[in-house]
């Protein structure tokens, strides 16, 4: 029915969700690219003024941006490296033939349904705690001195909350993907004498290329805004030792009341997301075709 | 030297039974084919022997080599599956030369013999393609040429071509059957198809709920079945089977006779019946007969005879080449 009649009503039938949406997007883009150009600060209302590009300026000179710009980028990494690795290993032990299959499943599941600020917070008290937590426990157990994580290792500390509760995301594509692997490639695989390695290197893997593209690119677009765990757990500190974009634009606006500043660096982060997915559909996109 | 010798083996799925024990030589060089209906273990012979399922009991020895418990890398065995299991992300010449590799073979001689079995296999032109853009026979090619790179003792084929269409299929079993004539290595190959069975093999060994019914060439087969299930299962069309007094005429509890083994006429001869259907195949009539006592047969005669349907047709059994079987389905030797 795709006659230029039907063309035009159809057109006309979506255009009221597509105006909200684009406006939904449109706008707030329009006003943050509005305010990152005024000196505005919520100390001194009634002064804005228009600056100019010094709000960029100001933000990409800030010795906090290339420390928040690296933390982002150590995060990610970090993270992913752990996810993937973990996830991978995890599916593969999944994938056997075990006694109370089902319940394990979804006891590996679980701390997906945890939200972010909960896991942090247990993370942090019940773990990490230099006095009270289990690590402190274990480690007064081998009669070693507590490490504080947090303050010692912040990122790290993040990293690992982070990890733990998007490990099972992974490990759930990549089993998937691993049960869907064709039971006679590896008995092919058997009969040409390759052994327990050389079949997950030159089978499994490649065959689970595709999934672990898909969890590659879905984790980066979340874990680029990371803010949740680091507010609750670190605050961004010691220093700038935890910031990453998202806080520091948070900590910027809210916190120093800089809503120009923080604008601009909202912008900034908008800007470095877009070039992560071009780099990222450039190197692994290409693994998504058939 | 490739003989494979089966002493006594059993495989058992839990309590369920698919093999019971059972003896099998398999010669040097022999052409063997597993035939039998779906269901019947023939798979599951053929996994044992490879090594991808282990037996239960019993003994396997591969070249007078104890191989019962080796893994099915080291059998030196090579198979060709059903779905041809070939590795979907690498490249044909990948593919073949994969287990060459796994072999640690040096590169230069992997190289001259991927070369080669291209060649061979006329692959040559798809050597950098994936499977995954390949046609259904060439993917078979692939699947042979992964196996013969290896020189393997013996060759393992998993109805290999029920996948092909049926112009295809003609083709690619005078391949393999060539094949097996220039490399003059032992193959073991399963079918369901009886044509494929008689065509093809040295030896055909068939297979009912996984006792061996009889194991022969394909003419001894043909001509002296063991019993009633090898007599109607070996030839196309199926041999006509009677029972009750007309096979009491013959000492017999039941008489077999095939349709190409009957003479027949339009004015006399030993049965009479009515031609229900006539299949012309030009060379070959076939005629759906309901034999007056007899009930439903199937005549062969010549395609120029005249008849139709609702033709009266007089066949005489040739009386040498009619089977007699005893209550059992034995075949009672004259
Ligand atoms: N893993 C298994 N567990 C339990 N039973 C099995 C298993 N594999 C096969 N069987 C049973 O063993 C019997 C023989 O199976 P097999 O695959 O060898 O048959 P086949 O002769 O190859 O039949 P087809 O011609 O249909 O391929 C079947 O009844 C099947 O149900
Ligand atoms: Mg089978």
């Amino acid at each position: 029915m795709a006659t230029t009649h039907t063309q035009r009503t159809a057109k006309l039938m979506v255009s009221p969700s597509i105006i909200l949406l684009l406006a939904w997007m449109i706008i707030p883009l329009g006003m943050t690219i509005y305010f990152s150009l005024l000196r505005y600060n919520l100390l001194s209302p009634g002064t804005e003024s228009f600056t100019g590009l010094d709000n960029y300026k100001y933000f990409l000179t800030d010795p906090a941006f290339f420390a928040a710009l690296s933390n982002t980028l150590v995060l990610v990494l970090g993270v992913l490296l752990i996810t993937v690795i973990g996830g991978i290993l995890l599916a593969l032990l999944l994938d056997q033939p075990m006694f109370g299959q089902g319940i394990v499943r979804i006891l590996v599941i679980a701390p997906f349904f945890v939200m972010p600020t909960v896991s942090a917070l247990v993370w942090k008290n019940m773990f990490m705690n230099p006095v009270n937590g289990l690590f402190a426990w274990l480690a007064k157990l081998f009669g070693a001195q507590p490490f504080d994580f947090l303050a010692h290792a912040p990122l790290f500390s993040i990293i690992l909350i982070v990890a733990w509760s998007w490990l099972p995301f992974a490990t759930l594509i990549l089993l998937t993907s691993l049960q869907s692997l064709d039971k006679d490639q590896m008995e092919a695989a058997d009969m040409d004498g390759a052994g327990m390695l050389a079949k997950f290197f030159y089978i499994t893997l490649p065959h689970m290329s595709r999934a672990i593209t898909v969890v590659i690119l879905i984790q980066t677009i979340f874990l680029l805004s990371i803010f949740a765990e680091i507010l609750v757990t670190t605050n961004g500190g010691p220093g700038t030792e935890s910031t990453n974009i998202a806080f520091l634009v948070y900590s910027l606006s809210l916190l120093q009341f800089d809503v120009g500043g923080g604008s601009a660096g909202g912008i900034v982060a908008v800007i470095l997301a877009n070039i992560v997915a071009i780099f990222l559909v450039r190197m692994v996109g290409k693994n998504l075709e058939a | 030297m490739s003989s494979i010798h089966l002493k006594n083996v059993v495989k058992r799925f839990g309590e369920v039974e698919v093999i019971p024990p059972l003896d099998l030589e398999i010669n040097d060089g022999e052409f063997v084919v597993f035939v039998g209906p779906s269901g019947c273990g023939k798979s599951t012979l053929l996994r044992v022997i490879s090594g991808l399922e282990d037996a239960t009991e019993g003994t396997i020895h591969i070249d007078d080599q104890e191989a019962t418990s080796m893994p099915p890398g080291e059998r030196g065995l090579a198979m060709v599956f059903q779905s041809y299991a070939l590795y979907p992300h690498m490249s044909v010449r990948k593919n073949i030369s994969f287990p060459l590799k796994m072999a640690g073979m040096d590169q230069n001689e992997i190289n001259s013999r991927v070369n080669e079995a291209a060649k061979v296999l006329n692959l040559s032109d798809y050597i950098d393609r994936k499977p995954g853009q390949l046609s259904g026979g060439q993917r078979q090619r692939v699947a042979i040429g992964r196996c013969i790179v290896r020189e393997p003792t013996a060759f393992l084929f998993d109805e290999p071509l029920s996948n092909l269409d049926a112009a295809l299929r003609v083709n690619m079993r005078l391949e393999i059957s060539e094949l097996h004539k220039n490399l003059k290595t032992t193959m073991i190959y399963v079918t369901h198809d009886q044509v494929e069975a008689m065509t093809m093999a040295d030896k055909i060994v068939v297979l009912r709920d996984g006792y061996i019914e009889q194991v022969g060439s394909p003419l001894d087969l043909y001509n002296k079945p063991d019993n009633k299930f090898v007599a109607g299962f070996i030839g196309s069309p199926k041999m006509n089977f009677f029972s009750g007094d007309v096979a009491a005429q013959y000492n017999a509890d039941s008489i077999g006779i095939r349709p190409e083994h009957m003479d027949s006429s339009t004015e006399s001869g030993k049965w009479s019946g009515v031609v229900k259907v006539a299949e012309h195949l030009g060379s070959d009539t076939f005629l759906h007969v309901v034999l007056d006592d007899l009930g439903a047969a199937l005549v062969r005669v010549p395609g120029d005879m005249p008849v139709t349907t609702g033709d009266r047709v007089y066949a005489t059994p040739r009386t040498n080449e009619l089977h007699r079987f005893d209550a059992q389905g034995k075949t009672i030797k004259n």
